[in-house]
């Protein structure tokens, strides 16, 4: 074989393994959108960040949306609440079933301090007023009860989970406290969840 | 029968011309506006978009609604989540089911429907309507001009002559525009009848263009995204074309008495 | 299998063999892949390959888009319009199916009439242009009930017109119509079900397309001369044939490329050209479009549908001898479906024993003159029924009939053909000369 003829096969092979680098690269470029349409379209997207107006809501109340279709707990509470809480910890953070906070505002090693697990206070309010978290017991999902329980929080009536006033397990089958969502105020009237 | 089709055929051809002119029924003017996101290069004049939007919500949506346009998606027109969401809630109240009631529109909230009066939803309205046709059916026109949507809207929204006439106890205005002539929504626009922030002339025929471009995103808000993929696409398979060529002639090189060089 | 010899497969390691002797697949795809192929066919032998994509394109983005549509005339619009604006890339994938059958239906169109002019439909390959027709059909019910979905007024109005078809039907038209419609006119359950079988018959095309390719490779590949491949000896076979990998697989791909530039042009730049805009207004029972046309594609048959109307001489003297049974709308209905059944029994109306029209001096020209007959009626078929259109088409829906139920009859008497090559390998030689390689047809496609 000569020199030429050995050329002349290099060059064709490249021709070969270009045109079918493209045509391999023009199958990915169709298969991604087939995938990439699955994914949350934008009205969903536009629904996993919403602001709730809480001017309504009294102290001593609570007020439960819907959020990436799950409740979330927007509890305004009472100078009793806040202090029974915060009394609460001195039952000990460590000695409970769950001693991290669970709030995602928060480093994920913050213990479950009732400071730990409410909300920044707008100015001129109570530090501890709010308490934001997800409504879903951590045991199997079952909506919570709120003003219910033996530590006056929420009690789960599926498997009988007690929470306590900052929304901790204190008893009960549920393994962790309730989720805090990142929550935020946008003003001193209305939370960004999400 | 034969006889009946060659005298059939004769006249046919004779009166071709005439018929179909006539068959074109309508004498209606649209003018061939020149629109900055119109040929594979246009790009959305996002100041005119604001403009169109300005004009919707100051005259239109009086009457029109545009039901398919989620707010949220003004913010492609340039605006910030702040004033979209000031936007909403200072323009529309929408019907909140979970409610029970009215609520201040918000971001994820669509542009309310407007039945009130009839009139048409605006949503789809600049690919609902084509301003181009013909000549005779060939579909030339739409090939070299678009279908022209956005042509018809502000040929129309500026086509009032300011005759009008009672017609069964409504009243019509003549426009060139319209098919038929005789349309029976009012002029809506005023020389000066909104006051744009950027100190645009507020003309009849400016507002008419701005609202018609304002139409055609609403319409086809993925215009400039459609277009980039038609490129990326039209760019990537020309070279796999020349590459399959250059294949394919090589691989039947053997076989059709040319050796390869 | 294929009548033409060639080599078929071998299991070589154990691996190969135990899933031959159980499943022999690997043999039928090499089979089937490497089947002859006459060397000689020339550009028009792609259209196969292109309509095949276009059935995968139109499968592959429908299946996608029914994961966002909502098939109940409340929603059906809104969520069409969902698929535009919110689904991540959902306005490509909806225009891409959407154009995506109108690039089918320019495929098939021209695939039918390289058939015609080539006689691709004549013994022994009948069967296979029987089951091209079916699927031809087939689409057409695809393309139609797939036009109604998004619930649009030409969908509407469109499905009102093309069902009211069948309401002409004498004696049981009525109840026919209804049953179609599940109730008095289109409505949620004509909705409903034209979306089941949207979703169904492209399966059952690409069932008909597997036979259809089975059918032919069966016979062997008609090409341009018409004359069929030696099959005397495998030596001899392979001097007519090449495999089709790589050699019609390159070939078709690079044909594809090209077309699918123009298709994409489209689809980017001018999306909505061959759609009616009356399809962006929700679809209203009350109100109806100025002018109800039909996509492009169904142009031809539905000017043939409109031309026989009772003025016509030859609906009058049905009407006559069945007494009153055939009215003009039966008339215009049994045209329609009658243009093409003519076609698909050309087969036997055609008498040529020539099977390549390139060898028919008198055929070619009558056949030019159907094409542009096809397209003058296309042209029709979206003009208003008044004259002149009406006697034109009266006129081009008359020449469709005569092609083939009286021309090419009497051509194959007629004639008097042109001599046709001895062998496939004379006609390829003398287009591109004598290969050397021919000498050792052995000879690798890839060193």
């Amino acid at each position: 074989m000569s020199h030429a003829e050995d050329n002349e096969g290099t060059r064709r092979d490249f021709l070969y393994y270009v045109a079918g680098g493209a045509g391999v690269v023009a199958t990915g470029a169709a298969v991604w959108p087939l995938i990439n349409q699955m994914n949350p379209s934008a009205d969903v997207q536009a629904l996993s960040s919403i602001r709730v107006d809480v001017s309504g809501v009294e102290q001593g109340t609570q007020l439960t949306v819907k959020w990436l279709g799950k409740p979330v707990f927007i509890r305004h509470r009472t100078e009793a609440e806040i202090q029974a809480a915060q009394e609460q910890d001195a039952d000990g953070v460590e000695a409970m079933p769950d001693p991290l906070a669970r709030n995602v505002n928060l480093p994920a090693d913050a213990p479950a301090t009732d400071a730990n697990r409410v909300m920044p206070s707008p100015e001129g309010e109570a530090p501890g007023a709010w308490l934001v978290q997800m409504g879903v017991c951590t045991h199997l999902g079952c909506v919570p009860l709120g003003d219910a329980g033996e530590f006056g929080g929420w009690f789960c009536p599926c498997h009988g989970s007690h929470y306590d006033l900052a929304g901790r397990i204190r008893k009960g089958p549920a393994p962790e406290n309730l989720p805090v969502p990142p929550a935020e105020w946008t003003d001193s009237t209305t939370i960004r969840l999400g | 029968m034969f006889k009946k089709l060659a005298i059939g055929a004769a006249f046919a051809m004779a009166f071709t011309p005439a018929a179909s002119f006539a068959a074109g029924a309508y004498d209606t003017h649209i003018e061939d506006f020149d629109f900055s996101f119109e040929g594979p290069f246009g790009t959305w004049d996002q100041n005119q978009l604001q403009r169109g939007l300005q004009v919707y919500t100051e005259v239109c949506a009086a009457c029109h609604g545009l039901r398919y346009v989620p707010l949220r998606d003004l913010e492609a027109l340039g605006y910030s989540e702040e004033e979209v969401i000031a936007y909403s809630a200072d323009n529309f109240e929408v019907f909140d089911p979970e409610l029970d009631d009215f609520r201040p529109a918000i971001p994820t909230d669509h542009f309310p429907a407007n039945d009130s009066l009839g009139a048409p939803d605006l949503s789809l309205m600049a690919k609902a309507r084509a301003g181009f046709h013909g000549p005779y059916g060939l579909g030339i026109n739409q090939l070299l001009k678009g279908m022209g949507g956005p042509e018809y809207i502000a040929s129309l929204l500026d086509g009032y002559t300011g005759e009008e006439k009672e017609e069964a106890g409504t009243i019509l205005y003549e426009n060139k525009a319209f098919p038929g002539g005789w349309i029976s929504m009012a002029p809506p626009l005023a020389e000066d009848q909104v006051e744009f922030a950027d100190g645009h002339p507020a003309t009849v025929e400016a507002m008419s263009e701005d609202i018609a471009a304002f139409l055609m995103w609403t319409a086809e808000p993925k215009m400039m995204e459609r277009k980039y993929s038609g490129f990326v696409g039209v760019i990537f398979l020309s070279v796999l074309s020349v590459l399959l060529y250059l294949v394919n002639k090589r691989l039947w090189a053997p076989h059709k008495g040319k050796k390869i060089s | 299998m294929s009548g033409i010899p060639h080599d078929h497969y071998e299991p070589k390691t154990n691996g190969e063999k135990w899933l031959h002797s159980r499943l022999p697949i690997v043999g039928l795809l090499y089979d089937t892949l490497m089947i002859p192929t006459p060397k000689n066919l020339n550009w028009m032998w792609i259209w196969g390959i292109v309509l095949t994509f276009c059935l995968a394109l139109q499968i592959i983005t429908g299946i996608v888009l029914v994961m966002h549509y909502t098939p109940h005339v409340d929603l059906a619009f809104a969520s069409v319009e969902h698929i535009m604006r919110n689904v991540n890339g959902g306005y490509m994938i909806r225009y891409l199916h959407q154009n995506g059958a109108s690039l089918f239906f320019v495929a098939v169109y021209i695939h039918i009439f390289r058939g015609l002019f080539y006689g691709s439909y004549k013994a022994p390959r009948e069967v296979t242009w029987i089951i091209g027709m079916l699927i031809y059909l087939m689409m057409m019910g695809t393309a139609f009930m797939g036009y109604v979905l998004p619930w649009g007024q030409m969908s509407f109005w469109g499905a009102t017109v093309i069902t009211g078809l069948f309401g002409a039907i004498p004696f049981v038209g009525e109840a026919i119509q209804t049953w179609l419609l599940g109730g008095p006119a289109v409505d949620n359950a004509t909705l409903n079900r034209f979306f089941s079988l949207h979703y169904l018959l492209p399966f059952i095309i690409a069932g008909l397309v597997i036979v259809h390719i089975w059918a032919f490779h069966t016979t062997g590949n008609n090409n341009p001369t018409g004359v069929e491949v030696r099959r005397t000896s495998k030596a001899e076979a392979e001097k007519d044939t090449l495999p089709f990998w790589p050699y019609f697989v390159i070939k078709d791909l690079f044909a594809l490329a090209v077309i699918l530039v123009v298709f994409w042009a489209i689809v980017g730049f001018m999306p909505n050209y061959l759609g009616h805009p009356d399809n962006y207004i929700e679809a209203n029972p009350l109100v109806t479009p100025a002018h109800i046309v039909p996509e492009w594609y169904f142009l031809p048959f539905y000017a043939i549908l409109r031309a026989f109307t009772s003025e016509v001489w030859v609906v009058q003297f049905a009407s006559f001898i069945t007494g009153g049974i055939i009215d003009a709308k039966f008339f215009g209905v049994l045209a329609m479906f009658g243009a093409i059944l003519a076609m698909a029994l050309a087969p036997w109306l055609d008498t040529s024993t020539v099977r390549s029209g390139k060898y028919r001096p008198m055929f070619k020209w009558w056949f030019y003159l159907l094409v542009i007959d096809f397209f003058a009626l296309m042209w029709l078929g979206a003009m208003p029924a008044e004259e002149p259109y009406a006697t034109f088409s009266l006129i081009a829906s008359a020449y469709w009939f005569a092609y083939f139920l009286v021309i090419l009859p009497i051509l194959g008497v007629i004639e008097k053909p042109l001599p046709q090559p001895e062998t496939i390998e004379e006609d390829f030689n003398a287009h591109y000369g004598k290969a050397d390689a021919d000498a050792t047809p052995a000879a690798a496609p890839a060193e």
